[in-house]
């Protein structure tokens, strides 16, 4: 039987992608289905003083309109935060539609409900909302003045959360006796995921049984039900079935409890049809959690021989006008606990202020507060060797800490299990032929060319764990995953798993690993996922978690079938356990022809006709929950040059080299893809994107004519490595590959950039423009001097 | 008030009746079930719901229904005959897709650039990609793809 681990297979999942075959909710169609339009605010901060529906109800075919208030009195309760920062978190109440106010332009008001979109949408403009304006708040500054209208009343100064985390003292007391601080103030932009499905929702209430299913877009069906299960809507959960079908990507905004899935569930059973709502990408720019948007004040302390001696940040982080699911965990415990990077940073302390604005709720965007901390550590370790007059790779390595360090454990609280950040660099300045290329850029800078070298050396933390941990650092849920394994009786084998693939290409990985363990083809495994009512529970797939805590949980039920396998060979063998040996998908006898292959044992498992009934009950099913014992951690070196166009300010790509290691790899070809698309996002928010708002909350950038997705030609061709350094305490020794590519290639972008022009700082995106007025600023501060 | 139309799609003559203002997109997922051609925008940007028609790639977000009538249109359903297209097999073969929501519309504009352009450099085929996003490859392999395709063909 041919070994499937480390195999760059082709997906499983293509064929139905290719020919036009896959199924998006959107694509589903139930009978007597009806469809939803939801009447949006198109003010960022108004009292809704009425709304009258009545034209809108008496158009043909409108079957409902519906307004906050009637789910209010049908008890449906506000949408919950899953993430406690601190005992006095201010968690003012989200509904799904506005009752009072309305809190950010995109905040539903009503939904019309009709027999198509078309009458739906037209009736909808027919809704009049009496609003009464107030003053909004858009920006984080302004957001904690005194006299800055509030968001909402219960949260004075707009602050949700204040949170720390380190030694305060220490750090001051590193920088109060530094030989050199590098400072750094930092705007890390609001950024919109924009994965490229719509989110799409239809609720369906069967009269007869009274079940309910959801079918919704989602990364994490069970997480949907429970949430909108156990408090949103008491409806009991064991009537509620969520499927979560083809999801065309994610990238973290698919994650949430999002109101129109309250809607839909409850507006089926109110008018007992089925109702589907999709989101227009107007609609998705102003409804989808959107990501990042810190302001941040940092100051790293070095000693005389270019030693790290201390770190202190200082974050405000825009929560926009609701905390969404994971809101509050982002830019605290999944981003503070990352400033040590790769380096032996002594003594470090953060603090972080999570504010309301006017603007549309904030949440993880792939990577999810890694990327703000490693571009934070990374933009300071190149100014410091610029200031220090150190090669930028060298100040690194000098910082790093040694691969014998491990288990390393951080003034941030986490204990990195392994890594050798050494190789990774020394394999990514060999791969980029580094001293040429500072070879080429001095030529090149001599002939007047603006080249420019970045660098980015980062850590990553996957799969939040343990759960117990989880709990301690607010968050409401555990964070294990389940796999269940069904041997059918002809041998052929269905894997349940908990994490959701969008993307990712899990029908295929989790085949490779159930075949290569159970020694049979990948032909005869399935991977089921997306649906409560097939698996028993599950966390879904968001932090790269998938195959480092679903597969591990997999890895267990396997374990489980395999034993019992052993206990009906041995039966069927006359032998002692002991005497078997499992090879080619036969356990043979040690040392003699006699063997029964998996096959004959699944087929003895359900027909057990000769079968020891006494010790071992009849089939062949486990499941297995799996809580890791700690995060995962890849790391990586990325470096990449880049070009900038003295006239134009435009930046070229040349080279991008990455040497990424995510521990063990199942299937290559997948793991290189998600590092493709991983850099491709980062770079989007280093050269492209950013979400903006005017100062009355309107998103200027509110479609993908203002919103700088990155195109192909934006683009160059990726040169991507690996090392491979096993996780230790997982099972299958794998991290995570879903987000590395994002973490580290915007600052090693923006220090290319900054490299090529000879500046010290460029605020994201490094648009032509702006780029090109650095450029202008940098000359004319030459001529001056 | 509705208005006749006859489409061949995918070679198959269809008769219908739409309201003007409905979109050829609109017309071939709800009308005929072929929902392999995705919406992904309002604004004519992203290319996941391109489409040939009477041999020219077009956004069918852009286009109404009534537009078509008298044409033939081929969707991502209709690209494979007996066996899958070149560009089909290419795009597996070099982990093209990943959530593959933007692929039929890539595939579209892919065949539409190899119609005219039998062996593109990688800037051609970049730049014929520019109304099409894929947020979940960085383009590498659909660019390695295209160019395998047009090897293979």
């Amino acid at each position: 039987m041919p070994a499937y681990i480390g195999k760059s297979i082709k997906r499983v999942e293509d064929e139905r992608f290719i020919t036009g075959r896959g199924r998006y909710t959107d694509d589903i169609v139930l009978p007597k289905m009806t469809h939803a339009w939801i009447v949006r605010s198109p003010w960022a901060h108004a009292r809704i003083k009425s709304i009258d529906a009545t034209e809108a109800r008496s158009q043909p075919g409108v079957v409902a309109v519906f307004v906050g208030q009637d789910m209010v009195d049908d008890g449906i309760n506000p949408i919950p935060t899953g993430w406690q920062i601190g005992a006095d978190m201010k968690e003012p109440p989200h509904h799904t539609l506005a009752v009072d106010k309305v809190r950010h332009v995109g905040d539903g008001v009503a939904v019309v409900i009709a027999d198509t979109r078309e009458v739906a949408q037209d009736a909808a403009e027919l809704v009049v909302v009496d609003y009464e304006p107030l003053p909004a708040v858009v920006h984080m500054d302004d957001a904690l003045h005194d006299d800055a209208p509030l968001v909402h009343d219960g949260a004075p100064n707009n602050v949700s959360f204040t949170w720390e985390l380190g030694d305060r003292e220490a750090t001051d007391a590193a920088l109060a006796s530094a030989h050199h601080i590098t400072s750094y103030e930092v705007v890390n932009q609001r950024l919109i995921a924009n994965a490229i499905e719509p989110r799409s929702v239809i609720g369906d209430h069967d009269l007869a049984t009274g079940n309910l299913t959801l079918y919704t877009s989602s990364q994490n069906p069970h997480l949907i039900r429970l949430l909108l299960c156990a408090f949103v809507t008491g409806l009991p959960e064991h009537k509620v079935r969520v499927i979560s079908p083809d999801v065309g990507g994610g990238f973290g905004s698919k994650i949430f409890h999002y109101p129109e899935e309250v809607l839909c569930t409850w507006a089926t059973r109110k008018i007992g049809r089925p109702v589907k709502w999709t989101a227009e990408r107007s609609e998705s720019f102003v409804t989808d959690a959107q990501g990042r948007d810190h302001i941040s004040q940092a100051q790293m302390a070095f000693d005389a021989e270019g030693k790290i001696t201390g770190l202190k940040v200082d974050t405000k982080a825009n929560m926009g006008a609701y905390l969404s699911t994971f809101a509050g965990g982002i830019p605290t415990w999944l981003y503070g606990t990352l400033l040590a990077g790769q380096y032996t940073t002594p003594v470090i302390h953060v603090h972080t202020t999570g504010i309301f604005t006017n603007t549309v709720p904030v949440d993880a965007l792939r990577g999810a507060g890694r990327p703000e901390a490693t571009f934070l550590l990374e933009r300071l370790m190149d100014l410091a060797a610029n200031e220090m007059g150190y090669d930028p790779a060298e100040l690194r390595r000098m910082n790093f800490i040694g691969a014998d360090q491990f288990p390393y454990t951080t003034p941030v609280v986490l204990e990195y299990d392994s890594g050798d950040y050494e190789a990774a660099l020394d394999a990514a300045l060999d791969m980029i032929g580094y001293a040429d290329l500072r070879q080429m850029q001095e030529q090149a800078r001599t002939a007047g060319r603006l080249v420019g070298i970045g660098f980015s050396t980062y850590i990553e933390a996957c799969g939040i764990a343990p759960s117990a941990v989880a709990g301690a650092i607010g968050a409401r849920a555990g964070l294990y995953d389940s796999g269940m394994i069904r041997v059918h009786p002809t041998g052929k084998v269905q894997a349940y798993t908990g994490v959701h693939s969008h993307g990712q290409g899990h029908e295929t990985t989790f085949a490779q690993l159930v075949a290569h363990h159970l020694q049979i083809p990948m032909e005869d495994v399935e991977l089921v996922h997306g649906d409560t009512a097939l698996i028993p529970f599950g966390m879904g797939t968001y932090g790269s978690r998938s195959l480092a805590v679903g597969g591990s949980a997999i890895y267990r039920a396997l374990e489980k079938v395999l034993n019992k396998a052993r206990k009906i060979a041995a039966h069927k063998l006359e032998a002692a356990e002991d005497d078997l040996e499992y090879v080619g998908g036969q356990f043979t006898v040690k040392g003699t022809d006699r063997s029964v292959g998996f096959g004959d044992i699944a087929l003895t498992a359900y027909v057990p006709h000769d079968y020891p009934i006494e010790e071992l009950e009849p089939g062949l099913e486990f499941n297995a929950f799996y809580d890791p014992k700690n995060f995962t951690f890849p790391f990586g070196a990325h470096i990449c040059a880049v070009e900038v166009d003295p006239e134009t300010g435009e930046v070229a790509i040349l080279r991008y080299v990455a040497v990424d290691d995510v521990g063990e790899v199942i299937n290559p070809m997948i793991v290189d893809g998600q590092v493709h698309g991983g850099i491709a996002h980062g770079i989007g928010q280093a050269l492209l994107e950013q979400g903006v708002y005017d100062n009355e909350g309107q998103l200027l950038t509110g479609s993908f004519m203002d919103y700088a997705v990155p195109r192909a030609a934006d683009l160059p061709m990726f040169e991507v490595d690996r090392t491979v350094t096993p996780c230790p305490h997982n099972p299958l020794g794998a991290k995570g590959a879903g987000e590395t590519g994002t973490i580290a290639s915007t600052p090693c972008i923006v220090n290319a950039v900054c490299d090529a022009v000879g500046v010290r700082d460029i605020a994201m995106p490094l648009t032509p423009e702006r780029v090109w007025q650095a450029i202008r600023a940098s000359h004319s501060t030459r001529e001056a001097a | 008030m509705t208005q006749s139309i006859q489409v061949t799609v995918n070679g198959k003559e269809q008769q219908a009746k739409v309201e003007p203002r409905t979109l050829l997109v609109d017309f071939l997922r709800s009308t005929l079930g072929l929902t392999g051609t995705h919406v992904g925008c309002d604004t004519s940007q992203c290319g996941a719901c391109n489409v040939h028609v009477d041999g020219e790639c077009v956004k069918s977000c852009t286009v109404f229904a009534v537009q078509a009538d008298g044409s033939s249109v081929t969707t991502i359903e209709g690209m494979a005959g007996g066996e899958l297209h070149p560009l089909q097999v290419a795009f597996r073969e070099e982990h093209a897709l990943q959530c593959g929501f933007c692929t039929p519309g890539m595939i579209m504009t892919a065949a539409d650039l190899l119609s005219r352009n039998a062996s593109p450099g990688e800037d051609e085929i970049r730049h014929a990609l520019e109304g099409n996003y894929c947020r979940c490859t960085g383009y590498h392999n659909i660019v390695k793809a295209i160019q395998r395709a047009a090897e293979a063909t």
